[in-house]
């Protein structure tokens, strides 16, 4: 990173360290790859050699492309007083978020219909639902979500230090390098490269990568916060500081394995059976409780207040509300786990922390909710304000049924049925997907510099037709796991188990169809949110001015 | 190991009870208590996203 | 960094602007909060023997498992089928036995899986013939009509990759999973010998994987396929712990 100011005015142009560094890396890189590509044991990890080696190659070009156009010296850190953004890397993030938000439900739709209907299956190894659902998976979290929080946190850590974002092109790696491990990521299983840990099954290389562009993300996001002229770091930045943090340690420890060889995409892991189940639910719980959850808590620490124009309902709650959460978090893995191999001790644990673990999420709910309190009107006359309370209403109610579904009695039931797809859901789509297009549809208007979005009608058309695929989805799943689980341990009069297994998946179907129906309703919602933001960025400046008036939306 | 996991377990239902009973009024007797000791902090913190630049 | 405390009283709640302020100490607190969690429930799962049932009969894969394993995690069958039994009255006579934790003291990575849209195959070895798996894995619906799981018609027409397999024992051994360098040095030889009926080294094989099941998986003696490794491994799950010889009470946790 090269963020020393020259104080001499030098007008001949020299190359800056981190271009430099730069360019010796992606140059050595792209020799390596293509080594590797030449050895591969796969062709399927020869083309992902290649993909490396390309993506270096144009880094190479892009970085001499940007030496030769930009001006000598450096970039000013405040411009009339006012701290010069760094915002271009937001909006290349924020259109990354709606481009694989609107990819990662299609592919959620074509894998729901291939439970109701296998012959959406088409016979394909590539589009088989066992390589589909974990792409829908990752799409939606790590490419939707993922991109969501990056782009957030590098607007929000700037306004809130009142400082340029740190790093020269390291910004520019950290969005751009996890854009393209999502690529590795996802073709990846499509052609079968997986290590079958659920949210985590990229492979050892993908996640060596991750490792370097989620190293430089926090470098970046802690060098602007060291850089604040704002005496306090703001709250939100507390919750992005636990996410980045946490996630990095996750993603270590979930992720230790060996390669049989630097040719081969294929590798081992350290941990076996338990103590591995233990790893990769203490990794799967804690990617929700901090990547889905203390990510997006940072978003509504700061876009509920900005949007609603008044600070959060008790800052004081939000210091309690953050120590409470993470450190309770952390502990509630094993309630994945209950009744199975782990011992008991640590189910017991697990199970005491995640119903703990209410408290501090209503806290939380709390927080975000009360601070309309005195404003409640423009949840009538903000189609964005409600779409963001309503995500903090659906944090509340999945933080509820969570606690509820790790009491033991209530897991021996909903455990491997439909209900915890329902549950996840519900967290998904009302908290994480509603809270991220409300953040949208505020960073759109703000970023490209308009008064408004081009739609503020969409937005509400948007707010409804996706409510209802939600509304759909989960009570749809509700109903489907709850019979799963009871026809499952259902015994007739004599003794005998009444419903043969294939009986319970055929009871399934009409409720898989109805889904199917919610996730498109869902996907529909998100396809007009694409299209209102396409036609806010282009739209002439002065065309949003009129809508503005608060009218009462419909 | 089950006589150390009935100990634990009692110990949990019992005293572990009253602990987090007792940390959580704490907690929200901090929250909401009104202390001026620390409040412009907090309130000029709360505010640092509604500052305009 | 910008560090101007504003308030200086001396009650325990303005030490907290230590983190408000400083982001090192925040960076610190964070830490020390999220480890305390994982530290109390992970770490003791490596030392108390208890964690690990003693039991008679596990065994390392052999190649040819191996091979099918790999294919079982290949084509994501984890994401619908679970590997883990509950000690639930249904689940045990649903499935048999519940699922020690022994008997994956060699899965890497683990496969209990986390949901059921297909039924539990902890242990579906020798439930079925290597025929119905099959027929099953080339279209479910032909022997299951109201099944919802993808066709597999690929997996019997693809040869079986496994030129490499002696470097997949040898990661493995290097992680104390026991492979012997014999069984690492016969690791290809192995693979070719558990694929085909009336083999010449089976009882080598025999001795070096006790339980092995040694015949042409796939109706398809002439190649190795990829149906041939994933039958053999289906065929073998759940089938090394004779629980007649089992006691339950010497492993109670």
């Amino acid at each position: 990173m090269s963020t020393i100011q020259d104080p001499i005015q030098a007008p001949a142009k020299s190359m800056r360290f981190g271009e430099m560094a730069a360019l010796v890396g992606f140059s050595a890189f792209a020799f390596l790859s293509i080594i590797i590509a030449a050895k591969a044991y796969t062709p399927e990890y020869a083309f992902h050699a290649y993909l490396f080696a390309a993506a270096s190659i144009a880094s190479v070009f892009a970085i001499g492309n940007r030496y030769m156009n930009r001006p000598a010296g450096a970039v000013p850190q405040f411009i009339d007083g006012k701290p010069n953004y760094n915002f271009d890397v937001v909006k290349v993030g924020t259109i990354f978020a709606v481009v694989w938000g609107i990819a990662g439900f299609l592919v959620g739709v074509i894998a729901a219909l291939q439970l109701a209907f296998p012959m959406f299956n088409f016979d394909l190894p590539w589009i088989s639902f066992g390589r589909l659902r974990p792409l829908h998976t990752s799409a939606v979290i790590f490419a939707f979500g993922g991109n969501v929080l990056i782009a957030t946190s590098f607007y929000v850590v700037q306004r809130t230090s009142r400082a340029r974002l740190a790093g020269d092109i390291a910004p520019w790696f950290v969005i751009l390098g996890y854009n393209f491990f999502i690529v590795i990521a996802g073709t990846g299983y499509l052609l079968g490269i997986t290590q079958s840990k659920e949210y985590a099954e990229p492979e050892w290389y993908s996640d060596l990568f991750l490792t370097v562009v989620w190293v430089t993300y926090f470098l970046v996001f802690l060098v602007t916060v060291l850089k604040r002229t704002e005496p306090h770091i703001y709250v939100a930045n507390w919750f992005y500081f636990a996410f980045i943090i946490t996630i990095a340690v996750l993603h270590l420890g979930n992720n230790a394995t060996i390669p049989i060889s630097l040719f081969s995409p294929k590798s081992y892991i350290v941990w076996s059976g338990v103590q591995d189940a233990m790893f990769q639910w203490w990794y799967g719980h804690n990617a929700v409780g901090f990547f889905l959850t203390a990510g997006f808590l940072a978003l509504m620490y700061y876009f509920i207040p900005k949007r609603a124009d008044r600070p959060v309902y008790s800052y004081r709650l939000s210091i309690v509300h953050f120590w409470a959460l993470i450190f309770i978090y952390i502990w509630a893995g094993p309630h994945h786990l209950h009744y199975t191999a782990l011992p008991d001790w640590a189910q017991t644990l697990g199970m005491t922390f995640s119903v703990i673990l209410w408290m501090p999420s209503w806290g939380g709910m709390i927080n975000g909710l009360m601070t309309l309190s005195g404003a409640w009107d423009k949840l009538r006359t903000d189609p964005v304000i409600r779409m963001m309370v309503v995500a903090v209403a659906f944090y509340g109610m999945s933080t509820f049924e969570g606690p509820m579904m790790s009491v033991k009695a209530v897991n021996s039931l909903s455990h491997y049925t439909e209900w915890t797809i329902g549950h996840v859901h519900s967290g998904a789509l009302g908290w994480v997907a509603y809270i991220s297009f409300g953040a949208i549809y505020c960073l759109v208007p703000w970023l490209w510099h308009k008064r408004e979005m081009y739609s503020m009608k969409a937005v509400s058309w948007h707010f409804w037709v996706s409510t209802l695929g939600i509304v759909l989805y989960i009570s749809s799943m509700w109903v489907a796991g709850i019979l799963q689980g009871l026809m499952w341990r259902a015994y007739t009069k004599l003794g005998f188990l009444e419903y043969s297994f294939i009986e319970t998946v055929e009871a399934m179907h009409p409720l898989y169809v109805i889904r199917a129906a919610g996730g498109i309703l869902f996907l529909a919602g998100a396809l007009i949110m694409a299209w209102n933001v396409w036609k806010t960025i282009t739209m002439p400046e002065a065309a949003a001015e009129p809508k503005l008036a608060l009218a009462p939306a419909e | 190991m089950s006589d150390t996991y009935n100990a634990l377990a009692g110990f949990a239902q019992t005293f572990g009870l009253i602990l987090f009973v007792a940390a959580f009024a704490a907690v929200v007797a901090y929250v909401f208590w009104p202390s001026k000791k620390r409040k412009k902090d907090f309130d000029d913190a709360a505010q640092i996203p509604l500052k305009e630049d | 960094m910008a560090s101007q405390g504003t308030s200086t009283s001396t009650s325990i709640w303005s030490k907290h602007q230590i983190f408000e302020k400083h982001s090192y100490w925040l960076m610190l607190g964070i830490l020390v909060m999220i480890s305390i969690g994982g530290l109390v429930e992970i770490a003791p799962l490596f030392y108390l023997k208890s964690t690990i049932e003693k039991v008679e009969g596990m065994r390392p894969y052999t190649p040819l498992e191996l091979a099918g394993r790999n294919i079982y995690v290949r084509e994501g069958c984890y994401n619908c089928h679970s590997q883990m039994i509950r000690p639930l009255r249904d689940e045990v006579e649903r499935y048999g036995h519940y699922s020690l934790a022994a008997e994956s003291m060699y899965d890497r990575p683990f496969q209990w899986g986390s949901k059921r849209t297909g039924p539990d195959l902890a242990r579906v070895g020798g439930k079925y013939s290597d025929l119905w798996h099959l027929e099953h894995l080339n279209n479910p619906r032909a022997v299951v009509p109201a099944s919802i799981m993808p066709s597999y018609p690929w997996l019997a027409q693809t040869r079986l990759n496994a030129k490499h397999i002696a470097e997949d024992l040898r990661v493995q051994q290097i992680l104390g999973v026991p492979y012997t360098d014999e069984m690492i040095e016969k690791a290809q030889q192995d693979l070719k010998t558990q694929a085909t009926s009336d083999a010449d080294d089976a009882d080598g094989l025999q001795k070096r994987y006790p339980k092995a099941q040694v015949r042409d998986f796939d109706a398809n003696p002439g190649t190795i396929t990829e149906a041939d490794a994933l039958i053999a491994y289906l065929q073998m799950l759940g089938t090394l712990v004779d629980f007649k010889l089992y006691d339950n009470k010497a492993n109670v946790r």
